[in-house]
């Protein structure tokens, strides 16, 4: 019985720690469908973040914080896209650099909005919602039907995203522009405009991520509180073969593995901790080689297109 | 692009986010003029100011090489930071297990284990990269988290100092304390070192033909197949350089400036080390000065924050503003000049002009 309980808690874990990889990640599939690295995930939890937080600090409304927090990812996703994009910078550079640069811009404005209180201003945020019947069966119920909306959020648009890029003709559209950019550019596809959409939903995403981290998790902006979640959204996508679907199944192994963690050290403190922490970044790895990365990527991913340039 | 844009372009870069710096100064309710004097006055030409520049200098300028040399060879070394911890970890092992030797015999052990392990931590994802085809910028990403865990693993654990509050080591014996280049500060040979390597490197780069052919594969993989260079070798030889340069800044760190192995103990200068490299187009010889530039910005950072109140992280924005630019100006032009201000500024040309033509109709 009580591994019953053990196994509740864990699958609960699971979907609270593996949310904001897997909005990172869907993120990332749709830019790299689109033939656009996005390495920018992680500053852009931070932006989202931020945006969560101050929207809900301001208003006191957790859904006015969730819409600065995605306009928040809408923009920084659109200046990658400008930097990718228009000025050509390589687009790993660009992501880095993007990093660094939202890093230091949330902790300054994060000062500027919460002033000497930062990191002790609570905001609201969302509180978990239980889906009726469902959150009454044995085990599952309570661990995966009373998460918080978001939770909710992420499944549809994990279904949404497949459908749109799988299923729908922009969706073509967009791996069209990521397999081959030139080829869709002649069947009269606009390839910038597109890229363009596909970086700024993939802001946007990752964003929720950091509004997840924010109104869900802990209700508070913490400086670097993005914490390497965004790196390993870059696994999850390709450890989830470009697929939306695929991803947020890595994304919620990543938070299986988490979980796992936090429980051992509570059950097992003999075991030093930082092996737990380690985990999720060494799964990552083994992944990632065990894997391989070429097959499936999309051919022209990371490669500016040029229209002049044969 | 000849030198001589590339520089101006560069300089241009270096202009504009400070000037985003200053709006984000004037933001935060201060002069920028008036914090940007204080914090180059402060860091150039104040001699504790400019000593402890030269602090944040030595291990800046061995990460940005260990950014440079890998990137000529078309290889992103975004681990610098964890091949710190590691080479740091080495470092700090062997001059505890071996405490007796001569600082002249010890010193130059410590730089080799370092180095030994910097490399190792580097050799990991330029084998996945030679051979599997892994991208490297996620695999050393991954493993600079892995490495710190390591690192606090060890100060907590099997290193931990007797009696001690925190996850420290024990000190490291006097005997392989770096010398002091700079009398009553903390200003270590490190930045001496740093310089060493970087004229070494450069004339590698310029003079050798391995140093040639680590160029050639950057440049056109499929000339240098041509020609016979052995890429995967060559890919693997340009991380473990880079590894090991970064693994001797782990080092400088323990023996030269805190003495022990703590938990944290980098501070981002593997992150610092991209800024760098960047800064100086991946070209060795001027890394120094871009280290000297990035560490008195970022040492000055907080001397600004004393002294004026300007909140010191507008610096990182400063930092990240600087790659993003920098990054953009050298964009080598294809079909059109990518500058930065052009794309703006054919908007604002066609813009007025859609608005001319309105009006005339």
């Amino acid at each position: 019985m009580i591994d019953l309980v053990l196994l509740g808690d864990v699958l609960a874990g699971t979907a609270r720690l593996g949310t904001p990889i897997a909005f990172a990640a869907l993120g990332g599939v749709i830019a790299e469908r689109g033939g656009l690295y996005n390495i920018g995930l992680e500053g852009q939890i931070l932006a989202g973040a931020l945006g969560a937080a101050a929207g809900s600090f301001a208003t006191g409304s957790a859904m006015i914080g969730l819409g600065c927090g995605i306009i928040c990812g809408l923009i920084s996703g659109l200046l990658l896209g400008y930097m990718s994009i228009r000025l050509r910078i390589n687009q790993l550079v660009g992501g880095i650099a993007l990093n660094l640069l939202l890093a230091g811009l949330t902790a300054f404005l994060s000062r500027q909005i919460f002033g000497a209180q930062a990191g002790g201003a609570r905001v609201n945020g969302f509180s978990q919602t239980d889906i009726p019947f469902l959150s009454d069966l044995p085990v599952v119920g309570p661990s995966l039907f009373s998460q918080d909306p978001l939770f909710y959020l992420l499944i549809g648009l994990a279904i949404a995203a497949w459908f749109w890029l799988m299923k729908s003709h922009k969706g073509l559209d967009l791996r069209a522009v990521g397999e081959n950019p030139k080829a869709a550019d002649l069947a009269g596809v606009p390839v910038f405009r597109m890229q363009y959409l596909a970086i700024a939903v993939s802001g946007a995403l990752a964003a929720l991520a950091g509004v997840h981290l924010v109104l869900s998790q802990v209700y508070v902006f913490a400086e670097g509180m993005s914490a390497g979640k965004g790196f390993i959204a870059l696994a999850a996508i390709i450890l989830g073969r470009w697929s939306p679907i695929g991803a947020i199944c890595a994304a919620l192994f990543f938070g299986f593995c988490d979980a796992v963690q936090f429980k051992l050290q509570f059950t097992s403190p003999e075991i030093p901790y930082q092996l737990f922490l380690i985990l999720p970044y060494l799964a990552s790895l083994i992944a990632l080689v065990v894997l391989g990365a070429k097959a499936s990527a999309p051919a022209c991913v990371g490669l500016p297109y040029d229209r002049e340039h044969r | 692009m000849n030198r001589f844009t590339m520089q101006r372009r560069i300089a241009i870069a270096l202009l504009l986010a400070l000037s985003v710096g200053g709006v984000l100064i004037l933001l935060d309710g201060y002069n920028p003029f008036e914090a940007y004097k204080v914090l180059f006055l402060e860091s150039f030409l104040n001699y504790w100011g400019f000593s402890n520049t030269l602090v944040k200098a030595s291990p800046m300028l061995l990460a940005g090489l260990a950014v440079i040399i890998p990137m000529r060879a078309g290889v992103f070394n975004i681990g610098g930071e964890g091949q710190i911890y590691i080479g740091g970890l080495f470092g700090a092992v062997f001059a505890l297990a071996i405490p007796d030797l001569p600082g002249l015999l010890g010193v130059p052990l410590i730089f080799v284990a370092a180095a030994i392990g910097g490399a190792f931590w580097a050799a990991i994802p330029a084998y996945l990269k030679a051979y599997r085809g892994t991208n490297e910028v996620i695999v050393t990403l991954l493993m600079n988290f892995i490495a710190i865990h390591i690192v606090s693993y060890a100060v907590a654990g099997p290193l931990l100092a007797e009696g001690a509050p925190y996850p420290y080591s024990e000190e490291v014996s006097e005997a392989y304390r770096l010398p002091i280049l700079m009398p009553r500060s903390d200003t270590h040979v490190g930045f001496v070192f740093g310089l060493a390597m970087t004229v070494i490197l450069y004339f590698w780069l310029r003079f050798t033909p391995s140093g040639f052919q680590l160029d050639l594969v950057g440049r056109n993989a499929r000339a240098a197949a041509y020609a016979g260079v052995d890429q995967k070798m060559t890919v693997i030889r340009a991380m473990l350089i880079g590894g090991s340069l970064a693994g001797m800044a782990g080092a400088i760190e323990v023996i030269g400036l805190k003495y022990r192995l703590f938990h944290l103990f980098s501070d981002g200068y593997g992150y610092d080390g991209i800024v760098v490299a960047f800064l100086a187009a991946l070209n060795p010889i001027v890394a120094p000065l871009t280290a000297l530039f990035l560490a008195g910005l970022s040492a000055g950072a907080g001397t600004m924050q004393r002294a004026v109140g300007v909140d010191s992280s507008v610096i990182d924005v400063v930092e990240g503003l600087v790659v993003v630019l920098v990054a953009a100006a050298l964009v080598t032009p294809r079909t059109r000049s990518a500058s930065i201000l052009k794309p703006l500024a054919r908007n604002l040309r066609l813009r007025r002009q859609t608005q001319r033509e309105k009006k005339e109709a």
